[in-house]
Parts: C-alpha cells; structure tokens; sequence
C-alpha cells in the first residue's frame, strides 16, 4: 500500500491545508484506461481530506451507469467502486444535465446517487475549484 | 508563481507531452517555479531511457531530463501507472524518480496552480 500510494505520509507544509479538487470524468470506462486510473488518484485523495468533487460529462457518465458487463471484453467491472467512495467520504458526485440527457440516460440508469447541473451550473462549480484534474 | 505539471500523454504519440514541456520551459524562463511534474496514464512513457526518435527528431525524454538537470525540477513517475507499462527503475531516464499517486494530490495542494496536459 505504501509503496503505489507513496507520498501519503504529507509534509508539513500540505498538512492542513484543505483545497477544493475536482476531478473531472470525460471518457467512456473501458475504451481506454482514463477512467480506471482516475477512480486511482480519487482514492488517493480521500486520503489528504480535500474537499473533493468527482464530476462526470461527456461519455464520462457511462462510467456510473448501472448493468455494467465486462466478462466479454475481459476487463475488470470497477463500477462497484463508485458505490464504495462514501466509505472515504467522497460524497460530492455531479453529472452534467446535458450529457445525460443526449445519452437518453437519467438519474435512475446510475449506480450512485448523484446531483444534476446544466452546463452553466457546471461552468460555475468548475470556477469554484483550487484544482481541476481532468481525466 | 508555484506550477505543478500533469503530463497524461506519451511522448510522439500525443502532442500534450510536447505541449507539456514547453509549458515548463516557458513558466521557468518567466521566473515562475515548477514545483513537480508528474507522469501518470500513459505518460509515464516520458521517463524511460530507452526511447531512441530517428536522429533529426526531438529527444522528448532527454529534454526532460535536462529540464531536471539544469532547474532541479522534480520529475514523478506514478509506481502504479509506471508497472502497468513496464516503467521501472532499471529503465528509468536521469532525473526521473518514481513514487506513487500521493505526489499528485501533494502538488496540487502546494502548487498555485496546476495544470492538466491530456486529450
């Protein structure tokens, strides 16, 4: 565990320091590994207590979307992981209104409960943040 | 002002690991400091010393490594990302280090500002 999350033991200098991060989902989950790995450092960052947002646009809401099946395409299903982000105090899940919407999706297709912005809306918690990392 | 630097491209496939260095080349020349840069997705594929382009391309990775060479800047390599792709230390270019996903979150937390080079 230390070792592929070194950097936990904080310096002095982060200690204390409590930013906004949001970390921002744009790609479908098994197309390319983006997902995955950022599901890795969303982890990682419960560990500092930042406030951390987890926001989900473009194909990047399938990511959340329920029935997920990997057995045919032999990769790992991770989308019970989103379940478990509570557990680490990761509470703050947005999805973009737009991106849903142009999916045919809805708020019923997703495996957490998440809250919907507009673009707009979307535009104004982005301009909130300290840090966007966007995967 | 303080930089941190997400790099989440590999070099010659992408151009965010070009865009990337020049970033920090330029952020320098302007006074500011870079405070890490770090190397995650496929990335890590800046870091490995065995990267040879035809001989009138650029070097991506000797740039880097020089960019750590001559302003100390800190070059992190993600452990988890860099093993999925067979980035170790045996083949890991100078000024290069690897550590884990932690070193993220710290700059982010230490830096100004940081900035995310992707697709």
């Amino acid at each position: 565990m230390t070792e592929s999350t070194g950097g936990i033991d904080m310096d002095e200098e982060s200690s204390g320091t409590v930013k906004k991060f949001a970390f921002i989902n744009r790609k479908a989950p098994y197309g390319t590994i983006y997902a995955l790995e950022s599901l890795e450092v969303v982890l990682i960052s419960a560990a500092f207590d930042q406030d951390v947002s987890l926001v989900f646009v473009d194909d990047g809401v399938y990511q959340i979307k329920k029935g997920q099946g990997t057995k045919a395409v032999g990769m790992k299903n991770f989308s019970p992981a989103y379940r478990a982000l509570e557990g680490y105090d990761i509470e703050k899940l947005y999805v973009e209104k737009e991106s849903l919407e142009s999916r045919g999706l809805t708020e019923d297709d997703l495996v957490v409960p998440v809250e919907v912005l507009t673009s707009e809306e979307m535009a104004t918690l982005m301009d909130e943040q300290d840090v966007v990392m966007s995967f | 002002m303080k930089f941190g630097i997400l790099v989440n491209e590999g070099p010659y496939n992408h151009q965010a690991a070009d865009t990337a260095y020049q970033f920090a080349k330029a952020a320098i020349d302007k006074g500011h400091e870079i405070h890490r840069v770090f190397f995650y997705h496929d990335g890590v594929n800046n870091a490995t010393k065995l990267t040879e382009p035809p001989a009138d391309d650029r070097h991506i990775v000797n740039r880097w490594s020089k960019l750590a060479e001559e302003h100390g800047v800190d070059l992190v390599v993600c452990v988890a990302a860099g093993l999925r792709r067979g980035i170790v230390n045996e083949n890991l270019a100078p000024g290069f280090r690897i550590s884990g996903l932690g070193q993220l979150v710290e700059t982010g937390i230490q830096a100004d500002r940081t900035v995310t080079f992707g697709d």
